[in-house]
């Protein structure tokens, strides 16, 4: 079989957190996730708030120190020593465009100081094109490259920061969020240059979003979140298709249709009550207190992710086949 | 017929700044009846929020109507004084805003902010009110009402927040909710309970609802009728089917191209192309001209008229202009 370009196993990301004095419980933000993604592909990553996709993804980065798993990136081990060289192939696009640049650094400053982190440019001049290049690759002008990120709107914001994770010329680009702080006529222009820039580049993503319609467009595989678990992955059309998590069925019934007729027509499950903390789990599965389908199975003893169908794995001990849309 | 319970004429709202002056709403009309579900959309910037505080007059400093009506049964809420308008502020219209953490104070209780909104608006006593604080948390779905109102906005999640806000904001049985992104915020399977809620309070109390969104699947969901707004102007009014199945005007065509949809999603999106409109220097012509395929002389020069489309439809673009003339020759011709 051919080697994964990322390959993650049992990724857990613990925080201490204070609950009284001297007393500290572990927030379980990531419990055990395993996934790859492939040379050029997309894995979409969906779920609600707190349910742990952002971890997950700066994780991997390193952005944190996992408490426990392997990551693996072309088959080599990630580690806190090799982590710098790894850097230069594993970028990140945050999701808010107005915090994640520095307002008191120009655009040319900000593209180019990867290219001088990492040394990859041998005079001024060489370093001046290739911001030009790559202020050109995400659809901006060279003269926009003297300004300050205020003078920009919000689209044009998240294409600096795309051309800033693609100034060390990377092969996997983790997205958080990317568009979900745009307005939809801008959202369009962005989804779009990040799949011509996959096209040229062979760039492969970890697309993190909480709209499954934009995860859908953007990726082949996806895999659903809840309370730090991978809960269900399949590709994205099984997925909507043909969910057979009680979680992911929900999910996909609550999100609102852009078509009267069809919205007014289907009948909706709505879960009851909240999202459970992730300082206090529920014992089994996590879902089990907001699930139509619970049995005392389900309290007593952990669902593993189990392969129903090709390709498509569901953690669930009472997996309901229905098909939607 | 009678009258409609608001009608908004021609109203326009400016903000005065150093630079110059944001015209944010640019002569709008509109009619909301009792028990319907209005949906505005359009994207940030358009002038869709600033509608609703003007009806509310809670703009912000520098904010003022300069040209307009708005006539809540018959009477200007413009020339009303701060004091009638305490009378209509919360009691008969009221409003539930984006974010539920801003918007309720964080110094007291759930139930201190309940119970001031009642005992201003209604002629309830202490604790009168505090029975209709326990029994609006009951109507919205508060799990524990009890043990809820004793507590600050902080201890309770988001949802809960909106449900507080929507509590209070229905306490007075207003006949006018605005919800300006009431669930923005929120995550997609608690927008679906608010969703819910709201369509179910407005069918037991009778209330007409003013929906703020720039999310158009919300809009399909929830609205009869629906104004799409553009550089605070309406390019184009009409019921839910008219505008979804049959849009007249570019910008709402573009916006319905560019939202992915499960059906046709491998296809590549088509994008609105260019940036919003700078309100600050608003072109003479049709305001989306300059993002309009399209686009011709005429819509650079001349602000377009609203022309009806059907009797359920109306929208403001040249394009339809010239449609409709080209179609009365021909029929003229088909006649002679």
């Amino acid at each position: 079989m051919a080697e994964h370009l990322l390959q993650v196993e049992g990724l857990k990301q613990y925080f201490p957190v204070k609950i009284g004095f001297m007393r500290k419980r572990m927030l379980k933000a990531v419990d055990g996730v395993s996934f790859t993604i492939d040379k050029g592909e997309t894995l979409g990553l969906v779920g609600e708030s707190g349910c742990g996709k952002t971890t997950v993804g700066r994780s991997l980065l390193r952005l944190y120190r996992p408490t426990e798993g392997v990551i693996r990136f072309k088959g080599e081990e990630i580690t806190d020593s090799n982590i710098q060289r790894f850097r230069k192939q594993m970028q990140v696009v945050f999701q808010d465009p107005y915090s994640s640049l520095n307002p008191r650094m120009t655009v040319a400053d900000i593209v180019g100081e990867p290219l001088d982190i990492h040394k990859l440019y041998k005079t001024q001049k060489e370093r001046e094109e290739k911001i030009v290049s790559l202020l050109q690759l995400v659809g901006l002008n060279s003269d926009h490259s003297r300004r300050y990120a205020h003078e920009f709107s919000g689209g044009q914001r998240q294409r600096i920061g795309i051309a800033r994770a693609l100034a060390v010329d990377p092969e996997f680009i983790v997205c958080d969020e990317p568009v979900s702080a745009l307005d939809v006529s801008i959202q369009a222009q962005v989804i779009n240059t990040f799949e011509e820039l996959q096209q040229r580049l062979g760039l492969a993503y970890l697309f993190i979003a909480h709209d499954l319609h934009v995860v859908h467009h953007m990726s082949r595989r996806i895999a659903v979140m809840y309370l730090g678990k991978i809960v269900e992955t399949a590709s994205a059309d099984s997925i909507l298709a043909q969910p057979m998590h009680p979680y992911t069925q929900s999910l996909i019934s609550a999100i609102p249709i852009a078509d009267p007729a069809r919205a007014r027509k289907r009948r909706r499950i709505i879960l009851q009550g909240e999202v459970p903390s992730p300082l206090n789990l529920p014992s089994g599965c996590s879902f089990r207190t907001r699930c139509r389908y619970a049995t005392q199975q389900c309290a007593e003893q952990t669902p593993q992710l189990r392969e129903l169908a090709p390709g498509h794995e569901v953690s669930c001990w009472n997996p309901q086949a229905t098909t939607t849309v | 017929m009678a009258n409609p319970l608001l009608q908004v004429k021609n109203l326009h709202t400016v903000f005065p700044i150093q630079s110059g002056e944001v015209r944010a709403v640019n002569g709008i009309n509109f009619n909301l009846d009792r028990g319907k579900v209005l949906g505005i959309v359009g994207e940030s910037g358009s002038g869709k929020s600033v509608t609703a505080y003007s009806i509310l007059r809670i703009l912000d400093y520098p904010g003022n109507i300069s040209q307009g009506e708005i006539l809540y049964e018959n009477e200007d809420i413009v020339r009303m004084s701060p004091g009638e308008m305490r009378q209509i502020r919360g009691a008969r219209i009221s409003i539930i805003f984006q974010d539920p953490m801003t918007s309720l104070n964080p110094v007291y209780t759930v139930q201190n902010q309940l119970v001031e909104a009642i005992l201003l608006h209604t002629k309830r006593d202490r604790k009168q009110a505090k029975e209709r604080a326990l029994e609006m948390l009951q109507l919205v779905g508060v799990n524990e009402p009890q043990k809820r109102l004793k507590q600050y906005p902080y201890q309770l999640s988001g949802g809960m927040r909106q449900r507080v806000m929507i509590a209070m904001a229905l306490a007075c049985e207003p006949d006018i909710l605005i919800a300006d992104e009431p669930t923005t915020a929120l995550d997609v399977t608690i927008q679906a309970q608010i969703l819910e809620l709201m369509q179910e309070l407005k069918s037991k109390l009778g209330m007409a609802i003013i929906m703020i969104t720039h999310d158009l699947g919300v809009i399909a969901e929830m609205c009869d009728e629906i104004i799409v707004m553009y550089a605070g102007r309406i390019c184009e009014r009409g019921t839910a089917e008219e505008i979804f199945y049959n849009p007249r005007h570019e910008y709402t065509k573009g916006l319905l191209r560019s939202i992915p949809n499960f059906a046709l999603s491998k296809e590549r999106l088509t994008p609105i192309a260019g940036s919003p409109v700078d309100l600050l220097n608003m072109p003479r012509g049709c305001a989306f001209a300059a993002r309009c395929d399209a686009a011709m002389k005429v819509c650079l020069t001349e602000q377009p008229e609203e022309i009806s489309i059907n009797e359920n439809h109306k929208a403001s673009c040249w394009v339809n202009v010239r449609d409709t003339a080209a179609e009365g020759t021909e029929g003229r011709q088909a006649n002679g």
